[in-house]
């Protein structure tokens, strides 16, 4: 943790998500500015409120669908002038949405795609040109929420898997951009596994492999500062991952996943 | 059952006896928590305010019902770091107020053994701590709370306005609607550590002798006794004191707690000889600390904390907590009579403690603690012999004009309870129609 040289300015893209709302408050107890970007106006105030207790330095709330990609670089600009710099982009938006539902209706598999990856493309590329012309005196990061889901197609959510596969490849590249020079930005991209947020609460829970919002939170601020450009959320997951990436075809298919 | 609510078939309490089933809903925020209240009046059922689960018995448990489970709202809505006010939702843990507090300068005005429960519960159960001989209970430093009821309202309530419902909340178990958020006062600090002093308890005498002196000397207090002895050695343990040290830095204990007790001991890793060597070996361990020295808070207040899931020492047949709190005129014989029971009854629990408590009143009608002396015990649940022992010792608080606390009891008689807490009937006044627990069942029906 020496790394960490000073409050970090944070915008927070769907910054109403269970692990976005753990991960903003261990930034706001280090005093980090933060911008917060969700489509509930009244949620995001008891947030705000919330995070200035705790410590942070500035809190700016704006409603917004971030389905809409118009003037995304506009709109960076502006959280910039709002915390007088930005040097930290969260991407946590998304939705599950409805395996069974996107293979009948192509609307519900147009919303997951476009939620999870489409609009994503958009809001990380116009990021990372911002970042890079960035002048905060400290090296930026853009960090975004993908999941174990797209490591392997599987049957019970494979339109979402596909997003966030088509997520993963693009951070993978922008780090192959940046991992050379050590003043590009980091490129880091979370594959989260299994955890316990409002969004997942249609779903069994409990176990030893459901993680609390809070968990993934200190990987998150831990990411922010330093190590690799693909993190597995709890690291456990990247040997469940290895494991089923690496059974053969017919053995899969008698797995019911 | 609509969508928000979950099945959930073995919900348990902290004492791990009962396993109950129950319809559990999270909402994030008040006006969900109104929603949840108003649809369960609705259908005709009842709900129960559930918060991190630590009361022992059956007081945070409502089968066959609902539970609605507070936290999620876990948000601080103002820290006013001159004045040290702080305004937090109910589900906010106190471990959380601390870490965000001390670093500042301040802490709880006062804290219970664990810091795993939440705002509201502290508030419902109106707890006390090592410091009640001078900051009383909890619900003491609450200067106004919202109440979500069935009603779908949402109404700010201050000892002022609101007296009646104030004091009828404050240790009111949950039942007059679910508190949803709350403003307390803090206690500046000048650093955290503590200066403890650690003293050796020849007997149950020798506790009697020095305990007034000490809370008069000292902010905290607290006695552990070894309930395995008897004799000329009944009530042999150890005293501790302390009072907050002006240095030594402002650093706030480190967030989750220690190793997690992964499995349930068997049950016969609990008996007699092994509780004896427990007591022995604890006794000794306190008395080769110096007699003062430093201490950080997390060690001084919640020793417990370290060990997650420590309920489970206990094993799959849980246990059961008794505490009570016998007035100062007739303590000193009601504790002995007690002592000795349990002692000849060879059921003595790891930790037994002992503590007087002060004048400072509660403002809840409800409120457990009382000037006097309070016991605390253990016993791992053997069925029958267990609430044989339990009987005995209602009977020795019965004659004394004590009273049992709430949040422990899984089993007190009905009649014990409502005669030993006449402000029961204002609570059922203002009872929410919609709420209702096991524990409330049991005691007034």
């Amino acid at each position: 943790m020496t790394t960490i040289t000073g409050p970090r300015k944070v915008i927070v893209l769907g910054a109403l998500s269970g692990m976005a709302v753990a991960s903003a408050r261990r930034f706001a107890e280090d005093g980090a500015s933060l911008f917060l970007v969700a489509r509930r106006g009244e949620a995001l105030e008891r947030e705000a409120a919330d995070l200035k207790a705790r410590g942070a330095a500035s809190v700016t709330c704006s409603t917004r669908d971030l389905t809409d990609t118009t003037d995304c670089d506009a709109f960076y600009a502006q959280a910039s002038d709002a915390m007088g710099g930005l040097d930290t982009i969260l991407v946590f938006y998304g939705v599950l949405g409805d395996q069974a539902e996107a293979e009948r209706n192509p609307v519900e598999a147009a919303r997951i795609v476009d939620t999870g990856y489409t609009s994503v493309v958009h809001w990380v590329l116009a990021g990372a040109r911002r970042l890079e012309d960035e002048k905060t005196g400290r090296r930026g990061v853009l960090l975004t929420a993908s999941s174990v889901a797209g490591d392997r197609g599987r049957r019970s959510n494979f339109v979402y898997g596909s997003a966030k596969a088509g997520l993963s490849v693009l951070m993978q590249g922008l780090d192959h951009k940046w991992v050379a020079d050590a003043d590009a930005p980091r490129a880091v991209n979370l594959k989260l596994g299994f955890v316990d947020t409002p969004m997942t609460d249609g779903l069994p829970k409990g176990g030893p492999l459901w993680a609390k919002p809070d968990d993934i939170a200190a990987i998150v601020r831990k990411a922010a500062e330093t190590g690799k450009s693909t993190v597995y959320a709890p690291w456990f997951w990247r040997f469940i991952m290895l494991a089923i990436r690496l059974v053969p075809r017919f053995v899969f298919a008698r797995v019911n996943l | 059952m609509s969508a928000a609510f979950q099945s959930e078939t073995s919900r348990r309490s902290w004492g791990r006896v009962v396993r109950a089933e129950h319809h559990v809903a999270r909402p994030a925020t008040a006006a969900d928590v109104a929603d949840c209240l108003s649809h369960i009046s609705g259908e005709g059922g009842t709900a129960l305010p559930y918060g991190l689960g630590r009361s022992y018995g059956d007081s945070n448990l409502n089968a066959g019902g609902a539970l609605i489970e507070g936290r999620r709202l876990d948000r601080f809505i103002a820290f006013d770091r001159e004045a040290g006010v702080l305004r937090a939702e109910a589900g906010v843990s106190l471990d959380e107020i601390i870490r965000l507090v001390v670093p500042h300068g301040y802490f709880l005005p006062t804290t219970p053994g664990t810091r795993y429960v939440t705002l509201g519960g502290a508030i419902a159960n109106d707890v006390h701590g090592k410091n009640h001989h001078r900051a009383g209970p909890f619900g003491r430093h609450v200067r106004a709370l919202r109440l979500a009821r069935s009603d779908g309202s949402i109404r700010e309530i201050t000892p002022d306005a609101d007296p009646d419902l104030f004091s009828a909340t404050i240790g009111g178990l949950g039942l007059t609607g679910m508190i949803v958020d709350a403003e307390i006062s803090l206690v500046p600090i000048a650093s955290a550590m503590i200066d403890q002093r650690t003293e050796a308890l020849r007997n149950l005498d020798h506790f009697f002798e020095i305990a007034e002196a000490r809370a008069d000397q000292h902010e905290h207090t607290v006695a552990w006794i070894d309930c395995t002895a008897s004799g000329d050695r009944l009530g042999q343990g150890i005293f501790s004191s302390g009072d907050w040290a002006m240095s030594g830095g402002l650093d706030a204990h480190r967030a989750g707690a220690g190793p997690v007790l992964p499995v349930d001991l068997p049950g016969f890793a609990l008996n007699s000889v092994t509780l004896r060597s427990f007591n022995w070996a604890y006794r000794q361990r306190q008395l080769m600390k110096p007699g003062r020295e430093r201490v950080h808070y997390a060690g001084f207040f919640h020793p417990l904390d370290t060990i997650r899931s420590w309920n489970r020492l206990y094993g799959a047949r849980g246990f059961y907590q008794y505490q009570s709190v016998i007035t100062f005129d007739a303590a000193r014989d009601a504790t002995r009579s007690m002592l000795e029971r349990i002692s000849a009854s060879g059921q003595g629990s790891f930790l037994a403690v002992l503590k007087t408590f002060g004048e400072v009143a509660s403002p809840g009608v409800m409120s457990f603690p009382m000037p006097g002396v309070t016991l605390a015990l253990d016993f791992a649940n053997r069925g029958e012999p267990t609430l044989r022992l339990m009987g005995e010792l209602d009977a020795i608080v019965r004659e004394a004009g004590g009273r049992l606390y709430p949040a422990k009891d899984g089993r007190m008689p009905a009649d014990l309870y409502r005669s030993s807490y006449p402000g029961w009937e204002v609570v059922e006044r203002h009872r929410d129609p919609a709420i209702m627990s096991d524990f409330w069942r049991r005691v007034i029906e």
